[in-house]
């Protein structure tokens, strides 16, 4: 299979497309446009439907009956648009109904503005909507694992029957770089037949109910109970992480995610070639998060600093995995400013000169 | 070894499709590349920027502050940019557009009159390319067989302006092939 030069948008939507995603519903909005735009182009190709809906409220539900009839379904938004889709994010949870949500996020609060930001980490891992839920979450730093995590998302999805969330900054979605797509790929989960789905009924079998209504509590705590069993599964088989420096020693250790994480090799080894050491750890999946990963990485360093589009987010998830157990730093931009590897090797040789300021939280 | 420029203009002057041409040539090449766009609130006519990584190794940063070189199509693009350069890069100035020299002393610098040469050539709209053969003259960041490759690919849907784009990308590689410096 040759290599093409594609946008993380159009790669994330041709990705879709070869796990088998014949349906798109979605809604515009910068800076991920190229999404349905490319679904719109390609998914009559494939005898798949795209709709433009009327609203991103309208898209997600038809996201929850597409997906209710068992076939593998796709929207995608940026960050105000998803939290639109909320409500219905917490119904496909409830329903256990498997999904594909895309957010390359933008820079907010409110409309905020369109430029790249990480700034919906916690909404995503954490804070979607109302009730217990989680969602797994996924987060690409190149437009080639843009396009690996995309196809794996919609086995994740299957497997769990639970929404799987690809959360991109908007330099993932507009950045174009070499992308292949591998011939003949497998599943990565064994997965069972959809006998859940709602596909019609002869009178055969026991009508399938696609329902997170549940008016009797001991039946919801059962159910809650049910979810929490396979949250706790996610947490123990789907971590997903990579690391960079830590076989050698070194003095720091740098946690960051998705695009940030690029900037911040690039950091790494410039300080490198002056004889600074670095280890960096860059979680993939942000729920599970990673935390085993990072507590042991902080052990061989002296302190650890987060980098983040955000005003602190992840940096939560650091703490809670290092426990206070070494100084922790923090470097952001926000707005849809964005990092440079300049900064982040001033901020890391201020680290070591003692200039910087430790996250001291009372 | 890696090769990363900021190409910028305004919109409509094929700044963004020159970035794209010279990312698939990398490629092509088997090297490492990334383009990454501007995509801020703009209009039509307003600036628009690209930023191109080509590269031995996995491309780190796709966001680079301070390039290896600047291509400056016109005076905002300049005026914004010039002073990122890295110290001892590469600097381009169309100046068919731009009616001030260079204010850095620490930089090659190849003015050029890209819209001239273009117009001279009949290819009215052809400044763009003459940039890129600029850059790749100066610089070697990809072959220039290699990009002319990639032109009969981008505009096999339009036959007749390949050979008149192929034209302005060597004059504008001689150019630049005479003050190669190898940034």
């Amino acid at each position: 299979m040759t290599k093409k030069l594609m946008k993380g948008s159009e790669a994330i939507g041709e990705a879709a497309v070869q796990a088998g995603c014949h349906l798109f519903f979605g809604y515009p909005i910068t800076p991920q446009n190229e999404i349905p735009e490319y679904m719109s182009m390609r998914l009559p190709q494939v005898g798949g439907t795209f709709v433009q809906a009327e609203s991103e409220v309208a898209a997600s539900n038809m996201l929850y009956g597409a997906a209710g009839s068992g076939e593998r379904v796709m929207t995608s938004s940026s960050s105000p648009g998803v939290s639109l889709m909320a409500e219905a994010i917490s119904y496909l949870a409830g329903a256990e109904l498997p999904v594909v949500i895309v957010n390359i996020m933008r820079a907010g609060p409110g409309l905020g503005g369109i430029l790249p930001s990480q700034n919906d980490y916690l909404q995503s891992t954490k804070g979607m909507a109302h009730g217990d839920f989680r969602l797994l979450v996924l987060a690409p730093w190149s437009v080639q694992e843009a396009a690996d995590l995309v196809q794996d998302a919609f086995d994740l999805a299957d497997y769990y029957r639970n929404p799987v969330l690809i959360l991109g900054d908007g330099l993932i979605g507009q950045m174009m770089e070499p992308v292949e797509f591998a011939e003949g790929r497998e599943p990565i989960k064994e997965l069972p037949p959809k006998d859940w789905a709602a596909t019609g009924n002869d009178g055969s079998k026991p009508r399938s109910v696609i329902n997170s209504l549940f008016l009797d509590p001991e039946e919801l705590e059962r159910h809650n109970y049910h979810l929490k069993e396979k949250y706790d599964r996610m947490e123990r088989d789907e971590v997903r992480f990579e690391t960079s420096g830590l076989d050698a020693d070194y003095d720091l250790l740098v946690v960051a995610y998705g695009t940030v994480a690029r900037v911040c090799s690039t950091a790494i080894e410039e300080l490198a070639d002056r004889g600074v050491k670095v280890g960096m750890v860059r979680p993939v999946s942000l729920f599970p998060y990673p935390y085993r990963a990072v507590r042991e990485a902080a052990r061989k360093a002296k302190a650890v600093l987060v980098v983040e589009l955000s005003m602190g987010q992840m940096i939560e998830d650091v703490r809670l995995a290092i426990e206070g157990s070494k100084p922790l730093h923090f470097l952001n931009r926000t707005g849809g400013m964005l990092v440079s590897p300049d900064e982040v090797v001033d901020k890391i040789q201020a680290i070591s000169e003692g200039s910087s300021q430790e996250v001291v939280h009372a | 070894m890696q090769n990363d420029v900021i190409m910028a203009g305004f919109g409509g002057q094929g700044i963004l499709l020159i970035g794209k041409i010279l990312a698939y040539a990398g490629m092509h090449e088997g090297k490492e590349v990334s383009w990454l766009p501007s995509y801020g609130p703009e209009m039509r006519g307003g600036t628009a920027n690209c930023t191109v990584v080509i590269s031995d190794r996995p491309v780190g940063s796709p966001v680079i502050r301070s390039p290896r070189a600047v291509v400056a199509m016109n005076l905002p693009s300049l005026d914004k940019f010039e002073p990122d350069v890295r110290p001892g890069g590469l600097l381009l100035i169309n100046s068919s557009l731009i009616n001030r020299k260079a204010a850095r002393d620490d930089l090659t610098v190849i003015e050029f009159p890209a819209n001239q040469i273009a117009n001279e050539l009949g290819n009215r709209r052809g400044a763009n390319m003459v940039a890129l053969g600029v850059y790749l003259g100066a610089t070697e960041a990809v072959s220039l067989e290699e990009v002319v490759e990639v032109v009969r690919e981008t505009f096999a849907a339009k036959p007749g302006v390949i050979e008149i784009n192929i034209t302005a990308l060597h004059r504008g590689h001689e150019i630049g092939a005479a003050c190669a410096v190898g940034v």
